[in-house]
């Protein structure tokens, strides 16, 4: 494959870099927040769990969205063959967004919350995002020379870019007093914004994750045929309409729920495509697994299997009935967003920075166990926590509970198993992106002595 | 293979309905949107606040070191609410708050146990596979 990456500006490079800074600072803050669970009152003082918890989910959050951002622009200007339309405001929406991410991580270790799930950080601090997003927006579709028989990934990447904007402004109509007096109300319409914007920023990462594909397999048929636009579609169906699952327990319409059921059900026809493909998807493997990006597309198949065989149990409302409200959820979450996202961002991240000034980065030795061990460590994790939470569904739905903190005491030794399992990924996925941070580093501070232009 | 015409076609519908949702569920929320009780609705911003939610989950949504707190009120009570956000617990802090924040919080809390049953042994699961309470 032609290392052709390295004729754009660096500016989609910096997003990714970014990302994986903070990829990093959140996984050491995911660390203490699970030796919060180990050892009750561990750090409480200074940095108690409603302080690490948000600290982790927004780093976490925000190294998908800088990702998925890098990843667009990158690809943008590779497939349309152009520098992206205004350089300027590439570089205008860096700022604004490190700005707020700093300005965020500092409110919560101040003690300063909005209080939200995801976006627990005060509310002002939406509208340089709101802003940053808007600029990033304009900038992708005034790349786009024409919208006239484009491929699925540039579907995907406007349908993420617009639908981004609308759920994030959706997450926002609690700060009007009509929308959130009402607890029932208030936590309809928060979920059903945020169930949408997951689907927004994988319409992103999955796109290009596609455009990637292509790329190594130089098959460029896939993203015009059939088959994409019909695995597309139900996407967007499932982003619109499937939202329901989060709140099946909740005192809401019931047509919420009968609609989220009967839409998730779609899902079927996407892990039955993967069941099918499967057998040939192995062909490819072997023919491509020398390229490190396309191992992580590979570990990502798998978890898109996994979490999608979870995802369509718990959006069966009588299953969810035991796995809501309890680790199980985690599980899910963690699955879909290091096993999945994380690792299809990584694919990209390693396709775009694997040439830089210096030339091709060389992988250090430990690559290969590296990722073994990422991808054990994850199931070992993702198996602990759903033991974690079919022994809450059954204290849940047991006929004489035991006391909160006596059912807590029984699971701790399970911790031990999260802790352990999340602590070797984390040092697995460490000695993967440190290369990469530090070459990119190293290729931006010898680009700054040498005043050379990376055009 | 569709053509682009079709793909949009398909692509404006699915948009469409999902706007017409949108804007039915803003207009026809489940429940009436009175702010009778101030005190209640100034609490839930003391909650948000305090980011009792990372800890605390209200219908089964939140964080999962400590309790649902939906049906607390009913449950333990004013005094029980009173007595943790005072002296906090091996892994909850102790909150300085004041008197009128405390008040709000419990009136929060007392307007959310009105609101329904978290419980999740009080539905009952029906054989297409949905649930009703
Ligand atoms: C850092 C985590 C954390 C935060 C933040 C937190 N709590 Fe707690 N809370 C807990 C834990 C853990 C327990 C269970 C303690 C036990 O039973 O030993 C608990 C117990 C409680 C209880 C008693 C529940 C019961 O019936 O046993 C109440 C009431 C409560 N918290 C209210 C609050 C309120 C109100 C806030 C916000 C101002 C809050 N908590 C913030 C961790 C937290």
């Amino acid at each position: 494959m032609e290392p052709s990456n390295n004729k754009y500006p660096a500016s989609s490079k910096l997003f990714i870099l970014t990302g994986l800074l903070l990829l990093s600072v959140g996984m050491m803050f995911g660390l203490i927040g699970m030796l919060q669970y180990l050892i009750p009152g561990f750090l409480k003082q200074y940095l108690s769990f409603e302080k690490i918890r948000p600290l982790h989910v927004s780093s976490v959050v925000f190294w998908i969205i800088f990702g998925a951002i890098g990843s667009v622009i990158n690809y943008v200007q590779q497939y349309t063959g152009r520098v992206i339309y205004s350089q300027r405001l590439v570089n205008i929406q860096w700022a604004l967004f490190v700005g707020t991410t700093i300005l965020i991580l500092v409110s919560y270790c101040l003690g300063m919350f909005g209080g939200r799930e995801y976006w627990e950080f005060p509310p002002v601090l939406a509208l340089p995002i709101i802003a940053g997003w808007l600029l990033f927006s304009f900038n992708v579709i005034k790349s786009m020379p024409t919208f006239r028989h484009q491929p699925v990934y540039v579907w995907m990447w406007l349908t993420g870019v617009v639908f981004f904007l609308f759920t994030f402004l959706e997450s926002y109509l609690w700060v009007f007093p009509s929308f959130r007096n009402n607890i029932v109300n208030d936590m309809t319409i928060q979920w059903k914004s945020y169930g949408s914007m997951v689907g927004a920023w994988n319409m992103l990462i999955y796109g290009c994750s596609i455009y990637l594909m292509e790329k190594i397999s130089g098959d460029k048929n896939y993203g015009h045929s059939t088959i994409a636009f019909a695995l597309y579609f139900t996407g967007l169906f499932n982003l619109m309409f499937n939202w329901g699952h989060h709140i099946y327990t909740l005192p809401s319409h019931h047509f919420i729920q009968y609609i989220s059921y009967a839409v998730s059900m779609t899902e079927l026809g996407i892990l039955g495509r993967i069941l099918w493909k499967w057998k040939s998807s192995l062909s490819d493997a072997k023919k491509h697994f020398h390229y490190i990006a396309f191992r992580f597309l590979v570990a990502a198949d798998w978890w898109i299997f996994l979490s999608l065989l979870l995802a369509i149990m718990m959006s069966i409302p009588g299953v969810n009935l035991y796995t809501h409200g309890t680790h199980i959820t985690v599980a899910h979450t963690m699955g879909t967003t290091i096993g999945i996202n994380t690792f299809l961002v990584l694919a990209i991240a390693f396709d775009i920075l694997h040439v830089n000034c210096f030339g091709a980065v060389p992988y250090t030795k430990y690559f290969n166990k590296a990722y073994w061990l990422a991808n054990i460590s994850l199931f070992v994790f993702w198996i602990a926590l759903i033991l974690v939470g079919i022994e809450k569904a059954k204290w849940q739905m047991g006929a004489n509970r035991i006391p909160f903190s006596s059912m807590m005491h029984q699971i701790h030794p399970l911790f031990y198993f999260v802790f352990a399992s999340g602590l070797m990924l984390a040092t697995a996925l460490l000695v993967i992106i440190y290369p990469m941070i530090k070459h990119q580093l190293e290729c931006y501070s010898s680009q700054k002595s040498s005043h050379v232009k990376s055009v | 293979m569709a053509t682009d015409g079709q793909k949009r076609m398909i692509a404006v519908f699915l948009t469409a309905s999902f706007l017409l949702y949108s804007f039915y569920l803003y207009y026809a929320m489940p429940f009436k949107r009175d702010i009778k009780n101030q005190e209640a609705s100034e609490g839930k911003l003391v909650w948000q606040r305090y980011n009792c939610n990372a800890c605390h989950q209200i219908f089964g949504l939140g964080g999962y070191l400590g309790p649902d707190l939906t049906n607390e009120y009913s449950l333990r009570g004013h005094d029980v609410i009173i007595a943790f956000i005072k002296s906090g617990a091996p892994s909850m802090p102790v909150f300085h708050m004041t008197e009128k924040e405390m008040n709000q919080l419990v009136a929060f809390l007392k307007d959310v146990d009105r609101s329904g049953r978290a419980d999740p042994r009080t539905f009952t699961i029906k054989s297409n596979g949905t649930i009703e309470q």
